[in-house]
């Protein structure tokens, strides 16, 4: 199907970071079963690093390969760069989404924002914004 | 292994149908208005046409319009209905609530032009209830619209007791019969039809035509306004080689039905049977009264767009609730009229299976099925929380 990139198909079939990090520091959940995509995002930070990511998604190609791209993202990356993730960047380096489909990109940034929020609130010395 | 099990969608078209085209495509090119005889040869296969298909569903001749598809006839049907109704001051009108858009798109623009619309509930298995339909009958009920048989869960509405309602209470009945013509036994004169809608690409003729059958004494209004054609009813030079297409098809279908039919029911029932065995699953709509190569089912804890692309990937053409439903974000509304809830209705999946499908296609089929939901299963966050307990199975 011509409808999304090879990107896009290449993430969606086989899907980077998938799992639980059960002992993670952050751990973020956007989205709901009414429009059909649900993200959860697992961080696991060490010296202000994302030291590992995980996911896991209910939804549409779109949001699986986005959840799989983000996390690939910001793996290794200092928190302060991945606070800065958004969803554009996700959708170009997926080469581009359907137009009523960039919506779950969006998700994928909020869900690495939801799990970055959970880990200052659970670690205020961290600092924060 | 290559399977189209989307034939609800749209058919691939048989050679016969292929074959009943060409000679219009053609040395028969002529417009059938000409008087000189490449006209006429055109002509006279446009009216075998209009007989062929009017033996199909047991009307005369005389009461087949051609159109440009199901779409085309159920805008026109109602539409017709509407205003005959409304120069006797009659603004309602009889539906339910998993009718095609082509129906209920024109019934909204009703709606906006002051006509009233009762949608029945269809209930758990998909079909309406006759005593709720004749109940909702009013004194200024100007039409009853109710389809013959569903296009995402392929269920069979009640049309014969529709029809004797209608008759009873003299309200005009349409059917849109797009999923059911050539698949399924229709007689307009025993079912009381006064209208009914079919599309040649549902079995196997080409897309782009259809017909509208409209009873003697109903008056139809057009959509399309020019020349004579279809006797003022629908302008246009008609479309020679798709309606002779159609014909054929429908000739073949009506031919085979019953063997078809039976054929289907068998490995419906086999590809029923298997898909119910993956756990928290369930199948949508009657399972008795529905379409013979119809199977529709939900899966807890996963989305349909992703599993119809992994099913992609191992060959097989499947759907998730009507093709014109994708696109939009809103799961498809024959599955919320069932009672099917939003996370649960997103895990639809269609299989319509044609005439060519083999008991090994539907076991090859069934283990993919079952592997797939398994992969997404494994990394859907609703499913981790429904089997930690966090929230309740529906299925
Ligand atoms: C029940 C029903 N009605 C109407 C239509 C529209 O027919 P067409 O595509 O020929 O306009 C379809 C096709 O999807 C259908 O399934
Ligand atoms: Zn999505």
């Amino acid at each position: 199907m011509a409808l999304y990139s090879e990107k896009v198909m290449d993430h969606f079939r086989n899907p980077r970071n998938v799992g639980v990090i059960e002992d993670a520091d952050g751990v973020g959940e956007v989205g709901n079963a009414k429009c059909g995509d649900i993200m959860k995002i697992y961080l696991k930070i060490e010296d202000g690093i994302i030291a590992d990511v995980k996911f896991e998604t209910f939804g549409c190609a779109s949001a699986i390969a986005s959840s799989s791209m983000a996390t690939e993202l910001i793996k290794g990356k200092p928190l302060s760069e991945a606070t800065e993730l958004t969803n554009k960047a996700v959708a170009e380096a997926l080469d581009g989404l359907p137009a009523h489909k960039l919506h779950c990109s969006v998700l994928a940034e909020e869900a690495i924002q939801a799990a970055l929020e959970d880990y200052y609130a659970k670690h205020p010395e961290a600092g924060g914004k | 292994m290559n399977i189209y099990a989307d034939n609800a969608a749209t058919t691939k078209m048989s050679r016969t149908a292929i074959d009943a085209m060409l000679p219009f495509l053609e040395d028969n090119f002529g417009n059938p208005s000409s008087l000189y005889s490449v006209g006429q040869r055109a002509k006279e296969a446009l009216e075998q046409a209009r007989a062929t298909v009017a033996r199909a569903i047991g009307a005369d001749a005389r009461e087949i319009i051609f159109t440009s598809g199901g779409s085309e006839a159920d805008n026109q049907a109602i539409l017709s209905a509407a205003a005959t109704g409304e120069k006797k001051g009659k603004r309602h009108i009889v539906s339910d609530a998993i009718e095609h858009h082509a129906v209920l798109h024109t019934l909204e623009k009703l709606e906006n032009n002051g006509f009233e619309v009762t949608y029945l509930p269809v209930h758990e298995n998909g079909i309406v209830r006759v005593d709720e339909l004749e109940a909702a009958i009013r004194e200024d009920t100007c039409l009853v619209t109710v389809m013959f048989a569903n296009n995402e869960i392929g269920t069979l509405q009640p049309v014969r007791e529709i029809g004797a309602i209608c008759r009873r209470r003299s309200v005009l009945f349409h059917t849109d019969a797009v999923q059911a013509v050539g698949h399924v036994p229709i007689d307009v004169g025993a079912n009381n039809i006064d209208m009914l809608s079919a599309s040649a690409h549902k079995f196997h003729g080409p897309k782009g035509v259809g017909f509208l059958y409209a009873k003697r004494s109903v008056k139809l209004s057009n959509l399309i306004e020019g020349g004579a054609q279809e006797r003022g009813l629908r302008a246009g030079t008609e479309n020679v080689a798709g309606i002779a297409a159609m014909a054929a098809a429908l000739d073949e279908a009506v031919a085979d039905m019953d063997a078809n039919a039976k054929k289907l029911t068998t490995l419906r029932e086999r590809l029923i049977r298997g898909l119910a065995q993956i756990p928290h699953s369930a199948l949508n709509g009657d399972a008795e009264k529905r379409l013979p190569g119809n199977v529709s089912f939900c899966f807890e804890g996963i989305e349909g767009e992703s599993l119809l692309l992994l099913l992609d990937d191992k060959g097989i053409c499947a759907s998730s609730g009507s093709a014109c439903t994708s696109g939009s974000l809103d799961p498809s509304h024959v599955l919320l009229a069932i009672g099917r809830v939003h996370d649960v209705a997103h895990g639809s999946l269609r299989l319509t299976l044609g005439e060519d499908a083999t008991e090994d296609q539907i076991d090859y089929i069934t283990e993919s099925v079952k592997e797939v939901v398994g992969t997404l299963r494994n990394f859907s966050p609703v499913w981790r929380d429904l089997l930690a307990g966090k929230t309740s199975f529906i299925l």
